[in-house]
């Protein structure tokens, strides 16, 4: 038993046990840990099949985004957890009876079928690496994939915010495609009155006014 | 024991599928739980690849399997990051994620 050996069953273990945990933890954040405890186990496994980009990138985003993600999520909520606890057990029966033929079934038509061993590792693997070999085939044959796999993180992220974002009830914001649209005739309406007041009869014919000449050149006199 | 085939790689990423069938039959209420049970199916459709493609005997096809894997991430991390948001405006509107609440377009 060589080192290598030694390491994927270890990691199996463990792997296995955390994702036990996950779906049989009491509180929602345990499991979110034993997912993240699972995730970093997967890498280590992924690490054994040469596979250090991805396995990287496992912990990257999944660890560091999507598990926090998760965490926000579970922490943010106010849920009784014992509310989902009543009849647990009662599942029991049923689930572990398909869980067990699922992987019965798959152990021994796996475990019969491709004993392969793993072939040597190319010249051109251990020149470049994985990550450049990763890179180089991604970006030649699969980037039209690539390209819409970008498009599809883009709709995500529009639909996650939109989805999320609340509007202030007493928001003081102004929408201007309204404003915009507004005419004269949604805000101001012209409305025809009868006169509440008695109009003034028509006043007597003005008295005729003193003479203005004299009076303004003395006043300029007397500035003087 | 004899060396590691990928027989091995490939059990391992049976008995993880079957656990989380398991866990999606026992959480049956719990949306997040179910989320996540979803997130390790995803792992084990992952490792095999993964294990596919670091033991394919033809040397120019092999990085195929780690592209595949590549974009199944892209779609998983989309799809929790959508279905958690749904999650909230749920819980914003019902003040529940119980799936068995959830049952108002029942006939």
């Amino acid at each position: 038993m060589n080192t290598t050996t030694a390491l994927f069953y270890f990691f199996s273990a463990v792997l296995l046990l955390a994702s036990f945990r996950v779906i049989t933890a009491r509180s929602t954040v345990h499991a979110a840990l034993f997912l993240v405890l699972a995730f970093f186990t997967a890498s280590c496994i992924w690490m054994l099949l040469h596979a250090e980009f991805l396995a990287i990138v496992l912990v990257l985003v999944y660890v560091g985004a999507v598990m926090v993600l998760f965490l926000f999520v579970v922490m943010m909520l106010d849920i009784n957890a014992d509310e989902f606890r009543a009849g647990f057990w009662a599942h029991l029966p049923v689930a572990g009876l398909v869980g067990a033929v699922i992987a019965l079934e798959m152990a021994l038509v796996l475990m019969r079928g491709f004993q392969l061993q793993a072939p040597a590792p190319s010249a051109k693997a251990i020149e470049m690496g994985n990550t450049k070999l990763l890179g180089i085939e991604m970006y030649t044959n699969y980037l039209y994939p690539l390209q819409l796999a970008a498009v599809l993180l883009l709709v995500a992220i529009v639909a996650a915010i939109s989805l999320t974002l609340r509007d202030r009830k007493d928001g003081k914001h102004m929408d201007a495609s309204l404003q915009v649209k507004a005419k004269k005739a949604d805000r101001v309406r012209l409305v025809k009155m009868a006169p509440t007041v008695e109009l003034p009869s028509s006043p007597p014919s003005p008295p005729s006014l003193p003479p203005v000449s004299g009076q303004s050149a003395s006043k300029d006199g007397g500035a003087a | 024991m004899g060396p590691i085939t990928l027989g091995h790689y490939l059990s391992l990423g049976g008995i993880l599928f079957a656990l989380s069938v398991v866990g999606i039959f026992m959480n049956r209420r719990n949306l997040i739980v179910l989320l996540m049970a979803i997130e390790l199916m995803l792992l084990a459709v992952n490792l095999n690849f993964i294990a596919f493609s670091h033991y394919l005997p033809v040397e120019a096809d092999r990085m195929a399997g780690q592209v595949f894997v590549f974009f199944i991430l892209t779609v998983a991390a989309a799809e929790s990051a959508i279905g958690l948001a749904i999650l909230v405006v749920l819980f914003r509107n019902r003040a529940s994620i119980n799936v068995e609440e959830l049952d108002e377009l029942k006939g």
